[in-house]
């Protein structure tokens, strides 16, 4: 039985999609299988970013509504043979996901794959909430910035609430990645810290991923940022996440403190 | 220029509970109403002044259907003060507004109960003594001892705990955007950041206590203060606030 990671926030444009392609290939290239599930129903874009737009027959809604079979639907990613996507509707009403459907197939999902990656749209309506409904794991993507973190403690107060697990008296599993954070930024008070941001949301840190254009560029290019560079430092840190999601005890680094800090720090001394 | 005002008057939000009458009304709402004329004929005045809030949560209707039991309601003096269980698109501007977080107090007893063919006399007369007791909800003597609700969790935007008749201890933090309404003493091991509301059930005596203070707002027995209003000073500091006469006075813990 398969495990079912939410990827959430609330707030849009944080890098939930991003992430969730991210995480999905690096766990796919362990070996895993991988399905990630677009919840976006009219705003999809997993399918942009894991670089499989053309190739898009069936959808969510689909599936969901008995027009074609779980794998018609489903697309294998040509890098990783362990990678699925099954991509939103781009045209139909959000209303076409309906919780008995969406619990069909993620029921169907959980048999065939070690992880089932759901990718929720932004706000707290239904995509949102029936992308969470069945989650074991939520990663809550957050940047450092109040309006982010004020919004992804929103979510954790769903999480606890309106999530099968909740219902049921147990717990999801909660995890933080940071993302889009800038050291020198953070270093000018910019941006929360990283302390701040835990502090305020008090889940555990999966991960700091760096503002990066390497980011950019992979979205742009139509792979993973785990797949198009994998020496790249958000690619490495999304890596890192991964590791710790299996249960691994790795340190956190965060992003460029060791440069700043400590070349700062023997600079002034060596002066 | 700007008016500057120098030592406003505070103005008090007080909470209050009051016991309404709930109608439920079932589909066809025709039928219903019969039914509702056959009660109010042989009991009259009974909706008089009495608040009636209607519960529509079971019902799939529109809104004009919605409106147009509320005004058949209206024709026959009942007057509705609130909807309960409605979607926000059933309500408009015009129409009672939306209630919420009912909680269920003891059934009020129809002059004429489900027995339809009973000797008139004893029916008013039985039916008389339980719609008397359902009109005065027990109110609690002041300076009664509170009971203690204990939060384990932290409490999270959008959240909001109400407590109308206990003390709250909170073991974590209360976030932006998060409230908590307590009819006594509020108690945050950790910082408050949300909206903090103590004693709102007309309880001076209540103060709130918090580890560290970053709080939106907070009230005591209706008086309240916004983050801007609080001293600076007090900002990230362990703090206990509670109320001397009409003023909130505030003062920073060991």
């Amino acid at each position: 039985m398969g495990k079912v990671i939410v990827v959430t926030s609330g707030k849009g444009g944080v890098g939930k999609t991003t992430s969730s392609a991210a995480l999905g290939a690096a766990l796919a290239q362990n070996g895993d299988k991988v399905a990630v599930v677009d919840f976006d129903v009219g705003l999809r874009n997993l399918d942009l970013v894991m670089g499989a737009e053309r190739r898009v027959v069936y959808d969510l809604v689909n599936v969901i509504q008995g027009e074609a079979k779980l794998t018609q639907a489903l697309i294998r990613d040509k890098r990783v043979e362990t990678l699925y996507l099954l991509p939103a509707s781009q045209t139909r009403d959000k209303d076409n996901l309906t919780p008995e459907g969406v619990e069909k197939v993620i029921a169907a999902l959980k048999k065939a794959f070690d992880w089932v990656i759901c990718d929720s749209p932004a706000g707290i309506e239904r995509g949102a909430t029936l992308a969470m409904r069945h989650a074991d794991i939520a990663i809550v993507v957050t940047n450092p910035e109040v309006s982010s973190v004020r919004d992804s403690d929103r979510i954790i107060g769903l999480l606890d609430s309106k999530t099968l697990k909740a219902e049921n008296g147990e717990r999801v599993e909660k995890h933080l990645l940071l993302t889009r954070y800038d050291p020198a930024r953070a270093q000018r008070g910019d941006m929360l810290k990283v302390d701040d941001v835990l502090e305020i949301l008090s889940i555990p840190l999966l991960g700091i991923i760096p503002e990066s254009m390497d980011v950019l560029r992979a979205s742009n290019l139509g792979a993973p940022v785990t797949l198009a560079d994998g020496r790249s430092a958000p690619a490495m840190a999304y890596f890192d996440a991964v590791r710790r999601l299996k249960g691994e005890a790795l340190p956190i680094t965060i992003p460029g403190e060791k440069r700043g800090f400590f070349g700062k720090f023997f600079g002034r001394k060596a002066a | 220029m700007t008016a500057v005002l120098t030592q406003p008057r505070p103005i008090r939000l007080k909470g209050r509970s009051f016991l309404a009458l709930a109608l439920s009304p079932e589909l066809p709402f025709e039928d219903w109403l019969v039914r509702l004329d056959d009660l109010a004929a042989r009991s009259a005045g009974f909706f008089l002044r009495r608040p009636a809030v209607l519960d529509v949560s079971e019902l799939k209707i529109d809104r004009s259907e919605l409106r147009a039991l509320v005004e058949q309601l209206a024709k026959r003096n009942v007057r509705i003060m609130g909807i309960e269980g409605a979607r926000p698109s059933l309500l408009g501007p015009d129409m009672p507004p939306a209630m919420s977080d009912g909680r269920p107090a003891s059934d009020f007893e129809a002059p004429t109960a489900e027995k339809s063919e009973g000797t008139e006399g004893d029916e008013t007369e039985a039916a008389g003594a339980p719609a008397a007791e359902a009109r005065m909800p027990a109110v609690p003597p002041a300076g009664r001892a509170m009971p203690s609700v204990i939060v384990t969790q932290p409490v999270r935007s959008g959240q909001s705990l109400f407590f109308p008749d206990s003390d709250v201890t909170v073991v974590g933090s209360v976030a932006s955007g998060a409230e908590i309404v307590a009819g006594g003493s509020i108690h945050v091991y950790g910082t408050l950041r949300g909206r903090a509301l103590a004693g709102t059930t007309g309880n001076a005596t209540a103060r709130i206590f918090c580890r560290k203070l970053e709080a939106e707002l907070i009230s005591i027995d209706g008086f309240y203060k916004t983050a801007e209003d609080l001293d600076p000073e007090l900002r990230g500091r362990a703090v206990q606030i509670w109320l001397e006469g009409e003023s909130i006075k505030t003062e920073t813990l060991g």
